[in-house]
């Protein structure tokens, strides 16, 4: 199911500006990322206006952002790299960087300055977490439940523990099918400390202590593969509370009005960003270049933020976030990184989980089968 | 033949000649014209074959390259693990002395440092850790660490050196020691980019070994990393490290090439040169470089081809002490074949029990009602195999379909639903649907062929309707059993998506587990074995199945 979504976008508004390299620049550009409403957003905050300023640019959206670090290593074993842009979250862009197959980037001379003065390195901190990345939303794994549950007797869950409380919120959970966010969770529950999360973790006592709280609903627990998948099992009423991508639970209580609530405590930031296939020929690597100049400034990451409630990377567009385009209410109460909601939150650790993932992960899906 | 016959009155090319030729030599049997039967018939033969071959010669390029090739290269890959040995090349041929009960000595980590920083300059080294994390775990960040800081490795001897003589900062006194006459002639001077390809000078390579290799393959990098030429870059820090070791191990005392005087000031210089050696300068980059383990993985692992892969396969590991079962908590992959071997025939079972009912009436209701229901048996097929999946998770969840009718006919109590999917129950259902037609069309079509005669015939002799099915008609329909067998299970046991969708913990395949290493782990060597596994697996099973059923009674109409 390749889903490919062509859009000739050639008739362009007379204001269209040419920039110094136009002439040098490909005329078709092939962007890569996830489909859906988060697609969506990006065409609307980015790739519509970007094309009215480029008259006569074939822009092609291919929605296999899931699966482009294999594509990505496929294409450059090939020797033929069709990608100009890919998004992908930060852990698939570090991975990408080590295999050299993403480029680096140098972001204060390719990004634009903020609109506050600040230097994109200053601008964007510290979610620049890796040389290749270029940081475009925080989005949070976070949790959800149903506010319609007969045996909870009017409580509602107050902290993520309630995941593992079969005692007061009983049910059917849906949790992601691998370790990383779960073990954290699992161990935070268990009574460690939120900073001494990793250290634990990489201990044997540390990893058995996580896996036996997650033993005590690992049979309540549907896990997941796709977000989408939580969202369903949680609206269909199979599940009572879960774990999900902030912005699929806006989309599921906002936009299609289930009784589901949002559930703040210890979110998992997470980035998403661009980065640019290694060995582009000149004219791709231009155009590309030229996009995502205009694409991560800080007026537009603004604008992506009233099509979906993912925060934008940029620290200078926080307060030029205004209301969603179609429902009208106020996006910033909605956002991961806003002050209610990040009473209490864990900043995934990538180094770490680059590092450990493997094993983890053997350990993790060896212990679902069992 | 005997004399009594007499002589045949005629010479010369035969048939009874050709036959009494053949007779009398102990050669190869003749033709009539006195060749060799064997090439004549060859010859006769070839352009018809040639023929035939250009016929199907697309469908053989066609099938080489989509089929063959892929299989090559996966069994390939399942195996290959140049990338140690390409990306340290150097750190390789030293580990082949070590001891490993003791951290490695210094000549090991000077080479370690030359292959690094070659590594990281061409960005390979993260490449490296992350395929060394797969074995062991922290590998992957001890390489990072070290890539950012190995271009300090050496700097106080560059410093020292430099000091000694300022000659020493100069890129082209370096490019002038090194560098072949020839070479050196073409680029100097004025040199757009990088040049020509750096020779290295023979005289060097005698004079400094580990020097003249680590500043060729400075040399070669720059040139093709950063389109820079050697006559213009101050080699990396190792560079100076190695000519400090060249020069303390007591080389070039002879020397007589160019830069003479300055070797010959730096000799007797070095041996108050202070610093670090290499395996201290490591350990300050990070401490695990002084563990054994590290060292263990990158010597197993040394080897361009590796049997690693398989051994992760079936939860077994390579270490430095040998083959040795994986920790228990990771033992994955046996239980997971065995999983997708036992589910697929469970499978193709229910498939049997399903489909042997449906093919019968099929082929015994008149040819009208018999397509209408042919009809009802394909328009599944002909769905999208995620619509009817996703189709199944609407009935089969518990606030589904079949549950809320089971609860609403009092069978189930409401706080007991059954918990049909998310497990091996809900895989089972829906792939036995999903394949049914797998099954049904080739029983179909071999009962098709068995004249109903038969079976008449045997109730008229007095057969039960029992003894008459099962003696007479059953054993004729067993070809399209197998038939469907063979196809359902193994399809089955390389399904993907439906596990994927209502497997849940419990009910997925093995081939999940190698789409997880392709698109997201990115160990396509891992992948690559787990497949080759499988399909070896698939192989045996045929072979049996021809040994016990006979693959000559499979027909598929």
């Amino acid at each position: 199911m390749k889903l490919k979504s062509l859009m000739l976008l050639t008739t362009g508004a007379a204001l269209a500006v040419t920039s110094a390299h136009a002439q040098e620049m490909a005329d078709s550009m092939t962007l890569v990322s996830w489909g859906g409403a988060y697609q969506t957003s990006q065409q609307r905050a980015y790739s519509e206006p970007y094309a009215e300023m480029n008259e006569g640019l074939e822009i092609i959206w291919d929605e296999s952002s899931p699966e482009a670090v294999a594509r990505m290593r496929a294409m450059d074993e090939a020797g033929n790299v069709t990608w100009d842009v890919v998004d992908v979250v930060a852990s698939d862009a570090i991975r990408l960087c080590d295999e050299g197959l993403a480029m680096e980037i140098d972001h204060d001379e390719m990004l634009a300055p903020g609109d506050d003065g600040s230097t994109p390195t200053e601008d964007f901190g510290d979610l620049i977490v890796s040389d290749c990345f270029i940081p475009q939303i925080v989005y949070s794994t976070t949790a959800g439940y149903r506010t319609d549950v007969e045996e909870w007797n009017g409580n509602t869950p107050s902290d993520i523990c309630a995941i593992f409380d079969l005692e007061n919120f009983p049910g059917q959970r849906t949790l992601e099918r691998r370790p990383i966010n779960n073990l954290e969770w699992a161990l935070l529950c268990s009574g460690v400390a939120m900073e001494d999360l990793y250290d634990t973790l990489e201990t044997e006592e540390g990893i058995e202590q996580a896996f036996a709280m997650l033993d005590t609903i690992r049979d309540e627990t549907i896990w997941w593969n796709s977000a989408a998948e939580a969202i369903q099992a949680l609206a269909d009423g199979e599940a009572v509370i879960g774990s999900t991508y902030n912005g699929r639970l806006f989309s599921a209580i906002e936009e299609q009005d289930q009784p589901i609530a949002m559930l703040w405590d210890a979110q998992v930031f997470d980035l998403d960003g661009w980065v640019i296939p290694e060995g582009l020929p000149e004219d791709r690597l231009a155009r590309a270049m030229d996009f995502i100049y205009f694409a991560t400034d800080t007026q537009r990451l603004a604008d992506q933020a009233a099509y979906i409630s993912y925060g934008p990377a940029r620290a200078s567009s926080a307060p030029l976030v205004g209301t969603h385009a179609d429902l009208g209410i106020e996006m910033a109460p909605h956002m991961p990184t806003d002050p209610a909601n990040a009473e209490r939150t864990i900043l995934f650790n990538y180094l770490w989980w680059a590092d450990y993932r493997d094993d983890l992960d053997a350990r993790f899906q060896a212990w679902l089968a069992q | 033949m005997s004399d009594a016959t007499g002589p045949d009155q005629f010479t010369g090319a035969t048939p009874d000649n050709a036959i009494r030729n053949a007779e009398r030599s102990d050669g190869p049997m003749l033709a009539a014209d006195g060749r060799p039967l064997k090439r004549s018939l060859a010859r006769a033969l070839r352009a018809q074959k040639m023929r035939a071959l250009m016929l199907i010669a697309p469908l053989l390029v066609f099938i080489l390259v989509t089929f063959i090739a892929p299989i090559v290269d996966m069994l390939f890959r399942s195996v290959e693990n140049q990338i140690v040995s390409e990306t340290l090349p150097r750190t390789v041929v030293a580990l082949e002395e070590w001891d490993p009960s003791d951290v490695p000595d210094n000549a090991t980590f000077a080479a370690l440092a030359y292959d690094f920083m070659a590594a990281a300059e061409r960005r390979e080294h993260t490449r490296l850790g992350s395929r060394l994390n797969y074995e062991t775990t922290g590998i992957s960040s001890l390489f990072r660490q070290t890539g950012r800081s190995v271009d300090d490795v050496g700097e106080e001897y560059a410093e020292q050196f430099i000091a000694l003589n300022a000659a020493w900062e100069e890129p082209e006194t370096w490019a002038t020691l090194m560098g072949a006459a020839s070479w050196v002639e073409e680029n100097s001077g004025e040199v757009e980019g990088a040049g020509t390809l750096f020779q290295l000078s023979p005289t060097a390579r005698d004079a400094f070994p580990e020097a003249a290799d680590a500043y060729r393959s400075f040399a070669r990098t720059i040139q093709s990393e950063d389109d820079d030429s050697p006559m213009a870059e101050e080699p990396w820090n190792t560079v100076y490290l190695a000519l400090y070791r060249d020069l303390s191990a007591g080389y070039a005392t002879e020397y007589d090439g160019p830069m003479a005087e300055l070797i010959a000031e730096a000799i007797p210089a070095v041996a108050d040169f202070e610093g670090m050696t290499p395996r201290e300068a490591f350990e300050a980059i990070d401490e695990e470089w002084m563990n054994l383990q590290i060292w263990g993985t990158i010597e197993a692992f040394s080897d361009p081809f590796t049997a690693g892969y398989f051994l992760t396969s079936v939860d077994l590991q390579l270490t430095p002490q040998g083959v040795e079962q994986q920790p228990e908590e990771q033992r994955i992959y046996r239980l997971l074949f065995w999983r997708t071997l036992f589910m697929s025939g469970v499978i193709t079972i229910s498939c049997i029990l399903l489909a042997y009912p449906i093919a019968y009436l099929l082929s015994n209701l008149p040819t009208r009602s018999s397509n209408l229901l042919l009809i009802l048996v394909l328009l599944p097929f002909w769905t999208s195999l995620l619509v009817r999946t996703s189709a199944w998770k609407v009935l089969l969840q518990q606030q589904g379909v079949i549950n809320d009718i089971l609860v609403w006919i009092g069978l189930v109590a409401d706080d007991a639903r059954l918990a049909l999917i998310n497990n091996q129950l809900g895989t089972i259902i829906a792939m036995t649907h999903i394949l049914l037609p797998f099954m049904i069309l080739p029983m179909f079509s071999v009962m098709k062929t068995i004249p109903p005669s038969y079976v008449r015939a045997a109730k008229s002799l007095g057969a039960t309707n029992w003894t008459a099915f099962w003696r007479v008609y059953f054993p004729q329909s067993i070809p399209g059993i197998g038939a469907g067998c063979i196809l359902v299970f193994i399809l089955a046991i390389g399904y993907y998506i439906t596990p994927e969708l209502v497997g849940g913990r419990t009910g997925t395949f093995i081939s999940n587990r190698i789409a997880f290493h392709i698109s997201s782990s990115l160990n396509w060597g891992l992948a690559a074995a787990l497949g080759s596994i499988l399909l070896a697996v698939v192989l045996i099973l045929y072979w049996l199945y021809d040994r016990i059923v006979g693959i000559d009674n499979v027909k598929l109409g």
